[in-house]
């Protein structure tokens, strides 16, 4: 791949880090929250459906700009973290919780709309047959809610790939530590005689984005047969 | 098996309010669609939680509001099968057969998965995916599931409401053979009143989620006789069929019938429609029918237009039905001796 900057291998690398690492560290907990939401019966579900829901219509930059006040020194969880000498702004971490925080709404969405789908009788005939609710959920509900939760999965992936707003502002644009893809189309197009440049990520970012629809595509179709 | 239950529950403007104590191995619970026999199913399985009350099975006390006791449904040692089987779509055949059987404790596992295999003859489906699989199919495996979680009881939810006639009686000598070979009380929960004479004793009739009575099987089928248009149908168990020309003859009680169809079975059980008997004053020396039986009238009963007379056929009892006009013109009286004709092609093999 000629046409890339070795700065570029770097970015793709990164976004494929800090999405793999935001989907896969968040679907327990969007299995969770899911189930939580589903089965139980919390006071202020509505609440708290707000604010799951909440990142997917705030714009980027507030959730970026919220996320910083949160862990930056002074912030709530920042300063408890600089006591341990553990800084998120500007470092992967960051990145990664930007993507997460953005992507999980979707994630659980997702899921909850399988877990919604599964007959309640499955769950009924398994405890009668001597599943706990625990052994119920995990050979049951899970399995059958599975397409759904792959499905929250790919979504939360392209998500990832894709964030701009809450990175730049929580994690910076800095090549080699925070630089994702989008991070570096926008440093490209910033910068004189970067049209090429740009042109070939972006590229890159729709040959990446439709090997996700595939594979999930793929995915979906064996789920289904199972 | 012992089962004691005095619960309450109220879903909305329905209130069920069941109290009843059960000493037998095949009970019905009978009502119509809507009369509270799921919720009380629900309750005993521990899948819905009574109001107040208390339910005592045997030795184990599986709900006491008073003592705060509440096993839950897999604690409970109760199977239940569910009207529509409820086999787990992603598990195949095998998985699903052996789901509760793994959860079960072993001393407790007194069934083996290859005899209920062989019971209900499963081998040929059980690397099979479960969308592939017929109604009939489908119910045999979910009993088998059941069956291998060595239940103290089963409920029945019911089983066969989904199937057409024909996988109806498929199914039934295969249920019949599960209860009598691994010995499992049952209660048998049901609106059809044929299902609940093939498969059960007693049976409590439920009426707008209350117990309205606790009666024999044959009591409840006699009694529906009063209402109009239900005619009542005789159930006959006869022996093995053995070759009499080109019928076949079958040993009931101390008396022989001839029948057309054949059963391979070692009992089948066959109906006979009320209706379908004529009554003669005396011997008629030769007819069509196959089935000449002199009886004894036993009993005579009104309705309208209609008569119900209750035979003895030797040992075995036999209701026919006539007009009131026949009644008067064969002058029936209690005692009297009569002779029974049954054409050879009136039985309707069930099982």
């Amino acid at each position: 791949m000629s046409f890339l900057q070795p700065s570029d291998m770097q970015a793709i690398i990164l976004s494929f880090k800090v999405a793999c690492t935001a989907t896969i560290l968040s679907t327990p907990l969007g299995i969770g929250v899911a189930y939580v939401l589903v089965h139980t019966r919390i006071p202020g579900k509505a609440f708290w459906e707000g604010i799951i829901n909440l990142p997917l219509v705030l714009p980027p930059v507030v959730i970026g700009y919220l996320l910083l006040v949160l862990f930056g020194r002074h912030g709530w969880i920042g300063s408890f973290l600089v006591r341990f000498d553990i800084q998120i702004i500007f470092t992967l971490t960051g990145a990664i919780i930007a993507s997460s925080v953005v992507g999980f709404p979707l994630l659980v969405r997702s899921i909850r709309l399988g877990m919604e789908s599964v007959d309640a009788s499955y769950r009924k005939a398994a405890r009668t047959l001597g599943a706990g609710p625990w052994d119920a959920f995990f050979t049951i509900t899970l399995p059958l809610s599975g397409r759904a939760v792959f499905t929250g999965m790919t979504l939360m992936f392209a998500r990832s790939l894709g964030e701009f707003g809450a990175t730049i502002i929580l994690a910076g644009n800095i090549p080699g530590v925070t630089q994702t893809i989008p991070l570096a189309i926008y440093e490209y197009t910033s910068s004189p005689r970067g049209d090429k440049m740009a042109l070939s990520l972006c590229m890159v970012s729709i040959l990446l984005s439709f090997i996700v629809l595939l594979v999930s595509g793929a995915a979906t179709k064996t789920l289904n047969k199972g | 098996m012992e089962l004691e239950v005095a619960i309450q529950k109220k879903l909305g403007a329905f209130q069920c309010n069941a109290k009843f104590t059960l000493n037998g191995d095949r009970v019905g619970i009978f009502g119509v669609s809507g009369s509270g026999k799921s919720t009380i199913m629900h309750m005993l399985a521990g899948l819905l939680k009574p109001d107040s009350g208390r339910i005592q099975l045997g030795e184990a006390t599986l709900f006491d509001s008073m003592a705060g006791i509440n096993v839950p449904p897999e604690k409970r040692r109760v199977g239940v099968v569910f009207q529509h089987a409820h086999l787990f779509p992603h598990m195949s055949v095998h998985r699903n057969l052996l789901y509760g059987w793994r959860r079960t404790p072993v001393p407790d596992r007194h069934i083996q998965p290859e005899a209920i295999i062989e019971v209900l003859q499963l081998g040929h489906l059980l690397d099979r995916g479960v969308n592939l699989l017929s109604g009939g199919e489908r119910q045999r495996i979910a009993l088998a599931r059941t069956v291998l979680t060595c239940p103290r009881l089963i409920l029945m939810d019911e089983p066969l409401a989904g199937l057409d006639e024909e996988l109806k009686s498929q199914i039934m000598p295969y249920l019949n053979k599960v209860f009598y070979n691994f010995e499992i009380p049952l209660l048998f929960i049901s609106h059809s009143l044929l299902e609940m004479r093939l498969m059960t004793e007693q049976v409590l009739v439920i009426e707008n989620g209350q117990i309205a009575r606790q009666v024999a099987i044959e009591e409840l089928a006699q009694s529906t006789w009063a209402t109009p248009r239900q005619g009542y149908v005789n159930l006959l168990r006869l022996g093995q069929p053995h070759p009499h020309g080109d019928l076949w003859a079958y040993q009931w009680g101390d008396t022989r019938l001839i029948l057309t169809d054949y059963g391979e079975n070692e009992e089948n059980i066959f109906e006979l429609d009320s209706r379908e008997v004529l009554l003669f004053k005396r011997h008629p020396e030769a007819t069509s029918a196959r089935n000449l039986l002199p009886c004894v009238v036993r009993k005579i009963f009104t309705v309208g237009n209609r008569v119900r007379v209750e035979l003895q056929c030797g040992s075995q009892p036999l209701i026919v039905q006539i007009v009131p006009e026949s009644m008067r013109e064969l002058e029936l009286a209690e005692g009297k001796e009569v002779v029974a004709v049954i054409k050879a092609s009136a039985f309707r093999r069930l099982m």
